[in-house]
């Protein structure tokens, strides 16, 4: 059994919509058969708790200075563009 | 898991059909209505506006978007929604790209405490922005019982 994937999931106040979101990753990589492990952070937290995530979403722009793959939280709160940045996370987390 | 609407959302916290020359306007509308009922602290508002100014909250949904203002839990006291629709759009600023000014018709005030105990009330929330048809009801409602029954069951 493969190490649980780390996501690191970032909104404004961590609370609201970072919530919708992980919870969202969670249940669909669930389904796609990854195991994750998610942590919520503020956008202001981004840069420090980076490092120890494998990718990072976020509802809010972000530093493209991460050094891990960053990917639009938004899509889960629109429904718009939802399956396209699922199918995007599924890759970078088997890759 | 579908959670009743009408147990968060008081007609009271409701402002239908309004007009309002901002989205500072709106917030301190519903801001106020949400003081009244007892649901947050009298710093709700300006903690709003605050947060605005530097992570929006505008949701770009096409047709109708979506605003979703909320504070840190610190300015709550119970778990409650505030609901504006406009007549005419008010600007709010993207929340993926706040350079971007979005028209807004419909803006959903969330007063939260705690987030893994509201979930539902925001995958419900969640789930309603983006259905497209209950959303258009929701901008043509005037009454909360035409609000109400906007809300999927």
């Amino acid at each position: 059994m493969a190490q649980p994937k780390v996501v690191l999931v970032a909104c404004g106040t961590a609370v609201a919509t970072s919530t919708v979101v992980a919870h969202a990753i969670e249940e669909a990589m669930a389904e796609r058969g990854i195991p994750v492990v998610i942590r919520q952070c503020k956008a202001t937290e981004v840069r420090s708790l980076a490092e120890d995530a494998d990718i990072v979403v976020a509802t809010t722009p972000v530093p493209d200075d991460l050094g891990k793959p960053t990917f639009k939280g938004l899509p889960f709160l629109t429904g718009i563009g939802k399956s396209q940045v699922l199918d995007d996370i599924e890759k970078a987390l088997r890759g | 898991m579908a959670v009743d609407f009408r147990s968060i959302l008081s007609p009271q916290a409701m402002c239908l059909g309004i007009s309002a020359q901002s989205s500072d306007e709106v917030i301190r509308l519903l801001g106020e209505r949400l003081i009244a009922l007892g649901k947050v602290k009298a710093d709700y508002p300006d903690a709003l506006i605050a947060r605005e100014s530097t992570m929006p909250t505008g949701l770009p949904l096409g047709t109708i978007n979506v605003a979703v203002p909320h504070s840190d839990p610190v300015h709550v006291v119970a778990p409650a929604i505030g609901l504006a629709t406009l007549k005419e759009p008010v600007s709010f600023a993207s929340m993926d790209d706040p350079e971007e000014k979005l028209p807004v018709r419909v803006v959903i005030a969330l007063a939260l405490t705690d987030k893994d105990a509201q979930i539902e009330m925001l995958q419900a929330v969640a789930r309603f922005i983006q259905n497209p048809g209950a959303l258009a009801a929701l901008a043509k409602a005037r009454t909360p019982e035409e609000a109400f029954s906007a809300f999927p069951t």
